[in-house]
């Protein structure tokens, strides 16, 4: 089956965090042990909204070492296209759910000396996990953290409480920036750099190593795309045989699951590369939006990430 | 002399680029025998910004295996720090207090022998930075640095194949198989089945 074996689980306990955020506990249904995972992992979310399906990707947040449940943080998009709203609105403790096998596209690089962690706002939630797995093993690292003001910056007490000078915190209402340039001149031979936050961030962390001569492999980043909606198309299947139409609102890989297509997926966010299709034929301009093929490919024009890209134009076929 | 092109082999094997200059804060070069002259070719390629590049460069060099010494070609790029070695283990114990005043931001060059690059590769990758972004450029002699897989002992600029192990005796086959970790290729007994069967050395690596 597509996207893996599945987890059957139990809402264990729905926490208001702040405003924004709601942390959400799942046990598996036989009272077993979850899977084991590693820092920076992350689950599928599978929500049926009044029969639409919605599949979400979340960081655990939870211990690596705690298998008697997982815990993942929602920050609550107004905008979204409605699974974050859905599970603040929807989810309640007791309820049935299922979960993706956790999986890690932002593991630590453990042959680092040391590990510098960038987060903005939600994208705390993989280094709560790292940072666990980090005191665990005896790991050095150091954390700069922004967010909007103290009451949105979830979990930030508890960390300074637990590791003191290791956690900076950054807040954009008092005019406090992270002073990146400079931390990143100063860093020891072999730190790895880490950064999980809003895509302005990532550009901003990423370009500015690239600047300061930090080395391609030492910089990773975390970043989940939403598919994104646009204008609707249609699409041949070749290998099912089928012809669908994607509407302004679903992703590709969305309307032929729809169709009863098992197509492969697996963070469903444009960033693991499981789903990517062969293209047959484009008559028009594929409209590429994931992370996973390389400039040139998407140049090329000969395979898509259905998961997140899109097609504008007559006629388009792929191999599926 | 040109960079060296190696026939095709397994995967295991080393492949080595082409030094091109990088932005960094630091550059940190490592040479023995004739890579001195693409050390001297990274610097002209830098163009305009030669002069800044060498104001923060770092070069460390030794003779190479079979005698050649370049030295005044990195001499005449008068960088601000740059010692040339009697020998790779004498550049290896300064590389090492190079790297404990080091940053994030350095980038390195490695260019010259085998066995010089992997050994500084491995003190290098062994601080955290990922060897994947350390630059290389194959050189001069293709000696090899060869481990014996049974009594694990080094021996430094095997020419032939087999070889007599420096350590144990055993006489070994050469294979591509390498090791980032050890920095050398490994040496397995060549007449384990057959004691005595030995095949005639062929000088494989000069």
């Amino acid at each position: 089956m597509s996207g893996g074996a599945k987890i059957p689980v139990r809402v264990a306990e729905v926490v208001t965090v702040n405003a924004l955020i709601k942390r959400f506990r799942f046990v598996a249904r036989d009272g077993s042990e979850l899977p084991a995972f590693s820092g920076g992992a992350h689950v599928v979310v599978e929500m049926d909204d009044a029969g639409t399906r919605r599949l979400n990707p979340y960081s655990l947040m939870s211990d690596p070492s705690d298998r008697s449940g997982y815990e993942i943080s929602v920050r609550r998009d107004d905008q979204g296209r409605g699974g974050s709203l859905f599970l603040h609105n929807n989810v309640t403790a007791g309820m049935e759910m299922v979960l993706s096998h956790p999986m890690n596209l932002f593991p630590l690089d453990n042959r680092a000396r040391k590990h510098l962690m960038i987060a903005g706002g939600i994208g705390i939630t993989p280094f709560l996990a790292q940072i666990k797995q980090l005191v665990r093993f005896g790991g050095s690292f150091e954390l700069h953290y922004a967010a909007r003001n103290p009451a949105l910056a979830a979990y930030a007490d508890a960390l300074k409480a637990a590791h003191g000078g290791k956690v900076n915190l950054y807040f954009d209402d008092e005019g406090q920036q992270i002073p990146l340039a400079d931390l990143l001149s100063r860093q020891p031979l072999g730190t790895h750099l880490y950064v999980c936050g809003p895509k302005g961030m990532l550009n901003w962390v990423r370009q500015t190593a690239t600047a300061c001569g930090w080395p391609e492999h030492a910089v990773h980043f975390e970043e989940f795309l939403a598919p994104q909606p646009g204008k609707a198309f249609d699409v041949e299947l070749t290998v099912t045989g089928k012809t669908i139409h994607v509407t302004e609102t679903q992703s590709l890989l969305e309307a032929m699951e729809a169709a009863g297509v098992d197509a492969p997926y697996l963070c469903r966010g444009g960033a693991c590369g499981q789903c990517e299709t062969r293209v047959l034929r484009c008559d028009g301009e594929l409209l590429h939006r994931d992370l996973w093929l390389t400039d040139a490919e998407h140049a090329e024009g000969t395979k898509i990430m259905p998961c997140v890209s899109r097609f504008d134009g007559r006629a388009l076929a792929i191999e599926r | 002399m040109t960079k060296t092109e190696f026939p095709p082999a397994i995967k295991s094997r080393p492949v080595y680029g082409e030094l091109a200059p990088r932005s960094g804060t630091a550059h940190v070069i490592v040479a023995d025998g004739e890579g001195a002259a693409a050390v001297a070719a990274l610097f002209d390629k830098a163009g305009d910004a030669r002069a800044a590049m060498l104001a923060k460069t770092h070069i460390l060099y030794a003779p190479g295996p079979t005698g050649v010494d370049q030295w005044p070609l990195i001499a005449a790029l008068c960088a601000p720090q740059a010692q040339r070695t009697p020998s790779v283990s004498t550049l290896l114990f300064r590389l090492a207090r190079v790297l404990q005043d080091t940053h994030m931001g350095a980038q390195f060059y490695l260019s010259g022998t085998e066995g010089l690059m992997g050994q500084a590769q491995r003190d290098i990758m062994a601080t955290g930075f990922p060897f994947a972004d350390i630059q290389t450029e194959h050189r001069g002699s293709t000696l090899r640095r060869v481990q014996c897989v049974h009594c694990k002992g080094m021996t430094e600029n095997v020419a032939t194949d087999p070889f007599k192990c420096s350590h144990c005796g055993l006489h070994l086959f050469v294979r591509d198989h390498y090791s980032r970790r050890l920095a050398a290729f490994q040496g397995v007994n060549i007449d384990a089945e057959d004691p005595g069967q030995i095949p005639a050395a062929v000088e494989r690596f000069k």
